[in-house]
């Protein structure tokens, strides 16, 4: 059973969906997902304590040897990303049961758990494949899911968003199958470490060079680097408010980790930042993603389309910690993209717990909000303190180890630009604070009650990580620490 | 029990108190009994810390390590334990003061208030305690926090905006300013303890140290110097409690301490003194406690004209660090406690003058001292001692700041020092004359609510006990620390040992 976990990761939501398929019942479906969903964290968990202990876990599909089967591959950083992706889902399959059944007809229900499987299945596919075609395999299973999922939203313009999406996700995909084309052109093999090997001697071919450009800008569209983020406020904004939860905490992230995995095993640091000026380049979009994503979200109206645009930003941090191309830097943005998937994830479980009960997330509709529904705004102000970066919550350890990257490379003026733009942070978060807390309620809106406690609960299980991660950080660093200087680490 | 259980313990009452005042809610007179209880048992445990702190203690805590390097951890020096007193002492007479001025007046959402109140007294705590930079910024924040839904009570339009200038300033200061400052410190002394001469001396140029000096000044908004002041004013919308103990003595006085603390301890005086850093924090400082001083003469609302003389006082403490001698920082310490007593008895005076007469402005104070003799007598006291003359406390330590600013030759300072003083007389006393000599004003027409109902004119007409008594304790304390100086001397006196003695 033991040797099989790298198999059972993936297998075991992709086997759900069609028994959901075929089940149909609302509430049935819903307890297949959370148990599979909570099986999927156990064995995500599991994968990553092997991982550290014992170094690489490699698992042959079928027992197809590596460069012509399939195979799986874990180490520190994708059992770091497999156990971000397991426990988002974890938490949100619990939660879905009343957010979906009040925002979803009821034929659809059974349908959205079918759905949401199959993109925690494809999600965990892509991060755990050591096999450059099978990333597409999945990324398209995760996509074409998702694009469902948020065309289930409640307002008409979810079907433009998830239409939008389409379109850009299918670029950006058709993009990344070029590259993958492209690399099979001149190597033959599609399994990651053989294309390393295969890779190197052809470190000054153009045609390596398009598809890195290829794949890269490819999974840029889908991880929403800024300009490339057009279709995610839309899409955030109008899904259920489950979906925009499990998205915003998963979604980028792993495709940000297929961006880290292809420049730093498949093409390799030496080509990635020393052959080309990408370190800078990615400096420049990140920085412009932050200032302007935050300013834009600073003047939204809406708040779940506040915190998408949030989000743009907050990938933005992510992306600035990669390009400093140094190990500590790595290591803050991989730290920030687990602390980023806790302090997001919590805020639109918070958002999602005032939709059920108000039907908006417009910012006037929520004024007031914070004494009728004291424990989930309670829960949104706790995230929003770790969004800005409050010490003593996670937010301020990923803001900790950006400012001392900086300061290591000696980039002042970057390092005052985090500290700047968390400014904005303030700004937005206290938006809705002041919003929920200190305007009065509209007159026509009664009395609401709190948020069911099936909601609650996941809510405060973030909220509680995001301020454990805050205090007691030997996990979350050390991991992001051990994976980062494993990526180094091949390398130097 | 150990110095660092006492810690823990005056970390965790007031915590403790907010949740039990939270449950009591409906409940209001065990609602405040919870408070003064809280209170109580906040500053027997500060006393019991203090007396450990006497016999030369140093009281310690760590907790947990969040970044590498780094843990949140505790330790008390003289300094940082006259904070915890004075600040736990005064909440226990604040609390009783709350009572009868929150009735008094009918103020809402009183639950709310007791226990952000609470809240804000432990994040006070966590200031004093903190034993390095770390620490204190996160006091520091939780301050700011716990303090905006007090500053922001009433909840209406103005407040709010109020409320936005406070949190924008101190918060935008802290993080853009602040932090930075304290990632730099660790960059460059591989440490954010706090040492007897300093941790930065020695890794840096003397451009380097100024920059980094500028960032920590200005960065720590609550000391309030010119520009970055604007919050103090606007945080007067609160209700008067909140402005006598929080923007009189814990908010502003978290504020100084850590200016304190960090030249103290961070840069060290010796460094100040050769790096010339300190000249440029001497210039602003004068500066601003002449300016503050000049526009608190132009304001006519009472509580705004004594918000800009805190603003002006508080430049003395930074003053006094910049000094950079023995007696600069002991001048600073005592007024910190000095100027605590006096000016946290203004505010209530001018809470009571508002509750019993609803007058919220100098120029309608005709003649109220014939309808509140008390208060304004203890007015007199509080305005004596925040202006520096005896019988006030206030007097030594301003004759320590001057007698610093003389000794290193800084005689420009003096001068304004003394200028200064005229100022405070200047624009303390028309009230205090005016309040016994004009003659009354017409009945007038702002009075509001039923607690204004008409009464004979004339006759006594003096604010709840509640109110009274409390406000009558503080303007007694001003004489006491007048009488009893040298023992708060004494208690500082660990702190200066080892410090320079140039121009002593």
């Amino acid at each position: 059973m033991g040797e099989h976990l790298p198999i059972l990761q993936v297998i075991l939501p992709l086997i759900a969906a069609p028994v959901c398929l075929l089940v149909r019942h609302g509430a049935v479906c819903w307890l297949i997902a959370t148990l599979v969903s909570w099986l999927c964290l156990a064995i995500a968990v599991l994968l990553l304590m092997q991982a550290l202990d014992g170094g690489t876990i490699r698992y042959q599909l079928g027992s197809w040897v590596a460069p012509w089967g399939i195979e799986y591959v874990v180490d520190r950083l994708n059992g770091f990303i497999l156990v971000i992706v397991a426990a988002v889902g974890a938490v949100v399959a619990p939660y879905a049961l009343r957010s979906v059944a009040e925002e979803l007809p009821e034929r659809q229900i059974g349908l959205f758990y079918v759905l949401y499987l199959l993109c925690l299945s494809g999600l965990l596919g892509i991060t755990i494949t050591g096999d450059a075609f099978n990333v597409f395999v999945f990324l398209e299973i995760s996509s074409l899911s998702s694009y469902a999922l948020i065309s289930m939203g409640r307002h008409r313009k979810a079907l433009h968003a998830a239409y939008q999406y389409l379109v850009m996700g299918t670029i950006g995909a058709t993009f990344f199958l070029i590259g993958v084309g492209l690399l099979y052109l001149m190597t033959g093999t599609l399994n990651m470490a053989d294309l390393a090997e295969q890779l190197k001697p052809l470190a000054g071919s153009r045609i390596v060079l398009a598809a890195f450009g290829f794949i890269v800008v490819g999974m840029g569209l889908k991880l929403a680097v800024f300009p490339l983020h057009l279709w995610l406020p839309n899409a955030y904004a109008h899904a259920p408010s489950a979906v925009s939860v499990f998205l915003a905490g998963t979604a980028t992230k792993v495709s940000l980790y297929v961006v880290l995995r292809f420049i730093f095993t498949v093409f390799g640091f030496e080509f990635s930042f020393a052959g080309q000026p990408f370190g800078p380049a990615l400096l420049i979009l990140a920085i412009a993603g932050i200032v302007v994503c935050s300013l834009v979200a600073i003047y939204q109206d809406d708040v779940k389309r506040l915190l998408a645009w949030s989000s743009v930003a907050q990938i933005g941090y992510m992306l600035l910690g990669l390009s400093f191309a140094t190990a500590l830097g790595l290591q803050a943005g991989l730290l920030h993209i687990f602390n980023h998937a806790i302090m997001k994830a919590g805020l639109f479980l918070a958002m999602g717990c005032v939709f059920l009960r108000l039907g908006s997330c417009r910012l006037e509709a929520i004024a007031g909000v914070g004494r009728q529904m004291p424990w989930t705004m309670a829960g949104f102000l706790l995230c929003g303190l770790s969004l800005i970066g409050v010490p003593l919550t996670a937010g301020f350890v990923s803001k900790w180890y950006l400012v001392l990257a900086a300061l290591e490379k000696g980039w002042w003026p970057v390092a005052a630009l985090i500290v700047l733009t968390s400014l904005l942070a303030v700004v937005y978060v206290w938006k809705v604070v002041e919003a929920a807390w200190f305007r009065e309620p509209p007159g026509t809106a009664g009395r609401v009650g709190e948020a069911p406690l099936v909601m609650l609960v996941p809510l405060w299980i973030v909220v509680a990580a995001n301020i454990w991660f805050g205090f007691e950080t030997s996990g979350s660093v050390d991991v992001a620490k051990a994976a980062a200087l494993a990526l180094m680490g091949a390398v130097e | 029990m150990s110095g660092g259980e006492l810690i823990a313990l005056a970390l965790l009452i007031p915590l403790a108190g907010a949740g039990l005042i939270a449950l009591a809610g409906r409940r209001p007179n065990l609602r405040e009994s919870v408070t003064i209880a809280t209170a109580l048992l906040l500053f027997a445990v500060n006393v019991r810390l203090a007396v450990g702190v006497l016999d030369g203690e140093t009281p310690a805590l760590r907790v947990l390590e969040p970044v590498e390097g780094v843990p949140i951890a505790f330790s008390i020096e003289p300094l940082g334990m006259l904070f915890g007193l004075v600040a736990s002492f005064l909440w226990i007479v604040t609390s009783f003061y709350s009572i009868g001025y929150m009735r008094a007046n009918g103020e809402a959402r009183q639950t709310r208030f007791y226990a952000c109140f609470a809240l804000a007294l432990g994040a006070t705590m966590a200031v004093a305690f903190s034993g390095n930079l770390l620490t204190t910024f996160i006091g520091y924040e939780a301050l700011t926090l716990t303090t905006y839904p007090l500053v922001t009570h009433h909840s209406d339009a103005k407040s709010v905006r109020a409320g936005r200038t406070y949190l924008g300033i101190l918060l935008g200061t802290s993080i853009a300013l602040l932090l930075p400052a304290i990632v730099a410190t660790w960059m460059l002394a591989g440490t954010l303890d706090f040492r007897a001469g300093g941790i930065v001396s020695g890794t840096a140029s003397d451009g380097v140290v100024l920059l980094l000096l500028g960032l920590y000044m200005f960065g720590i908004g609550k000391a309030a110097l010119m520009p970055i002041h604007r919050w103090l004013p606007a945080a007067m919308v609160a209700p008067t409690p909140v402005s006598a103990l929080l923007h009189a003595v814990a908010v502003v006085k978290a504020g100084v301490f850590v200016v304190l603390k960090v030249i103290v301890y961070v840069f060290g005086i010796d460094l100040l003194n050769s790096s010339g850093a300190g000249s440029w924090l001497i210039g602003i400082a004068t500066i601003t406690l002449v300016l503050a001083s000049v526009v608190a003469l132009t304001k006519d609302n009472l509580k705004a004209r004594l918000a800009y003389s805190t603003v002006s006082q508080l430049a003395y403490v930074v003053l006094a660090g910049a000094l950079a001698t023995q007696w600069g920082v002991l001048g600073g310490g005592m007024h910190i406690a000095m100027h605590a007593f006096g000016k946290i008895t203004l505010f209530f005076c001018a809470g009571a003058i508002y509750t019993a007469l609803h007058k919220t402005e100098v120029s309608e104070m005709g003649g109220i001292g014939r309808a509140m003799p008390v208060t304004m007598l203890a007015f007199l006291v509080g305005a004596l001692s925040v202006a520096g003359l005896p019988p006030g406390g206030g007097t030594w330590s301003k004759w320590y700041i001057a007698l610093a600013a003389a000794g290193t030759g800084h005689l420009i300072v003096v001068g304004a020092l003394m200028l200064s003083t005229l100022l405070n007389v200047a624009y303390f006393m028309p009230i205090v004359a005016r309040a016994w000599f004009a003659p009354q004003a017409a009945r007038p027409a702002r009075s509001v609510g039923a607690m204004a109902a008409p009464r004979e004119s004339g006759g006594l007409q003096e604010a709840p006990l509640f109110c009274l008594i409390p406000l009558s304790l503080t303007a007694l304390g001003c004489i006491a620390l007048f009488v009893f100086a040298g023992d708060l001397e004494t208690f500082l006196a660990p702190m200066i040992d080892g410090l320079s003695t140039r121009g002593r």
